[in-house]
């Protein structure tokens, strides 16, 4: 590990712990102010293949908007972004839509179509990717693999409004598996659901990256979360990767602003 | 000095919110006629539209076309030419009660209920979980909306007008001793192209104006639940001014091309 805990503006970083392997995702000085509010103030990240990688940071410290850059929802005032080696600000619309698709993304509040039912929930993403499910023509084996997935194969011909929020979490990741994607980024994923259902929700997202064998980007101010389900998290502090590490090399800094993250 | 600029102030955002406006619609013609096309969707809307507006168009039509022969009779008893009310309210029902009237009770109706609607989907990420999955929201969402108001005002103007002369009908009906058919081949023979033309296209306009309203005040709905409690208050005012404006300018049109 290579801490400096001295200037606070220090870039902690821990090259021990970067996987080998391929890049999935690659951020570089990455900016992104709203009005006079620097949220990015150069931002780096990098994602390998099949590895959970935890950003944390306080609310407001811009893990969405970073998160919502890799998707292109959000663009950034400077810096690059590629996923799967494309450069996301690059793209022309249908390029950054067919490289959607093999990026999964779980919403803080699930964000399910509240007018349709689960199985249309699950069935919208594949509507603008036929050519990726090849010659499937009948999706409903597709959408019940999904659900059987996440334990909610019974909930098919429900409304949101019927589902509670563990299960409009669990339908929701449902959605985010049913184009197979490479890469999975979760915002907030535990957020606003109880320490049972949170639990849930983690061991289902574990047992997914080993199922799938995909790489996760996980967004998320809760710290049981961080250690159980990260390979390497990075502290997401005044806009720049303050410290990274493990999770146990973190927990043991006592740097105030690190440990801020980890006091009970 | 604090009320000049706070004029000052609310003029600029007046006209900020007309230029976004311009914005929202100029991306409607752009994208309207460039696959791929939501027909799916486009049908669920103008059905939606439709079916949950009929009742409330039906009794609003009925009671105008009561209420205005009712209230008319006297005056025209007085001037001795209440055989002349069929023609009255056939023509003004047609040309001016009719679609403002339908067009304002679809304005609360509709538009409320879209700025709401993608309101809500907006604070709660579904437009951009929409925009993730490879879907355009835009096309999905408010062109789907803007083409079934569209579509589906004219409509409903027609069923409304129609009630309402059915309303006007009954009194005449029951007061006058003036049979069905009497009234409607009256009403039929005194209207002409210049009364149902102008008023059908407003209509169009009219439905136009409702949609892109609501989708737009929705579309950009911010500051979390408040602000689609806002975005449905603001797109029903919004909706129902511009219908007067365009109605005002549909009516100078009209008199220029056909001397009312």
């Amino acid at each position: 590990m290579n801490f400096n805990m001295t200037d606070p503006n220090q870039i902690i970083t821990s090259n021990e712990t970067l996987p080998r392997g391929k890049a999935v995702i690659e951020i570089k000085d990455l900016y992104k102010s709203f009005g006079n509010n620097h949220v990015l103030n150069g931002f780096n990240m990098t994602l390998m293949e099949g590895e959970n990688l935890v950003v944390m940071g306080k609310s407001g410290s811009g893990k969405s908007v970073m998160i919502k850059c890799l998707v292109g929802l959000v663009k950034p005032d400077r810096g690059t972004v590629k996923v799967l080696g494309k450069e996301i600000n690059a793209l022309d619309q249908k390029t950054l839509d067919e490289l959607r698709s093999d990026i999964g993304f779980l919403f803080q509040g699930s964000a399910l179509y509240d007018s349709m039912t689960v199985r249309e929930n699950l069935e919208f993403p594949m509507r603008r990717h036929k050519e990726k499910l090849g010659a499937v023509t009948d999706t409903e084996p597709l959408v019940r693999e999904a659900l059987e997935n996440v334990g909610l194969a019974h909930t098919m011909d429900l409304m949101p409004v019927e589902l509670s929020g563990g299960m409009k979490r669990r339908v929701a990741l449902a959605r985010t598996l049913i184009l197979k994607p490479k890469v999975i980024l979760y915002d907030e994923p535990t957020s606003g659901l109880d320490p049972i259902t949170s639990k849930e929700i983690i061991e289902l997202m574990r047992s997914i990256q080993k199922k799938y064998g995909t790489s996760s980007l996980i967004i998320t101010h809760d710290v049981d979360c961080a250690r159980v389900i990260s390979e390497r998290m990075i502290l997401l502090v005044d806009g720049i990767n303050y410290a990274e590490g493990t999770y146990s090399q973190l927990s043991q800094s006592t740097d105030p602003k690190v440990d801020a993250f980890f006091k009970k | 000095m604090g009320n000049t600029s706070t004029l000052f102030k609310g003029l600029k955002e007046f006209f900020i919110e007309i230029g976004d406006l311009s914005n929202f619609a100029t991306r409607f013609f752009k994208e309207v006629l460039k696959p791929p096309f939501e027909f799916k969707e486009l049908m669920r809307q103008c059905y939606q539209m439709g079916n949950r507006s009929l009742v409330l168009v039906t009794i609003t039509g009925f009671i105008i076309g009561l209420v205005l022969t009712l209230q008319s009779r006297p005056t025209l008893i007085q001037f001795g030419a209440v055989s002349w009310m069929p023609n009255m309210v056939g023509i003004s029902i047609v040309r001016e009660i009719g679609p403002v009237i339908t067009a304002l009770i679809c304005a609360g109706r509709i538009a409320s209920g879209i700025g709401a609607e993608l309101g809500s989907m907006r604070v709660t990420e579904q437009i951009d979980a929409m925009e993730v999955s490879g879907t355009n929201p835009f096309k999905y969402l408010v062109i789907t909306r803007i083409m079934a108001t569209t579509l589906m005002i004219p409509i409903l103007v027609i069923y409304g007008d129609l009630v309402a002369l059915y309303g006007s009908a009954l009194v005449e009906n029951l007061k006058g001793d003036v049979s069905f058919q009497l009234y409607f081949n009256t009403v039929f023979d005194a209207l002409s192209f210049s009364d149902l033309v102008p008023a059908t296209i407003k209509s169009f306009f009219f439905g136009f104006a409702i949609g892109l309203v609501g989708c737009f005040k929705g579309y950009y709905s911010k500051k979390g639940t408040a602000g689609v409690g806002v975005a449905a208050n603001t797109a029903v005012v919004m909706a129902s001014l511009l219908l007067f404006v365009i109605d005002f300018i549909a009516v100078f049109i009209s008199d220029i091309f056909y001397e009312l």
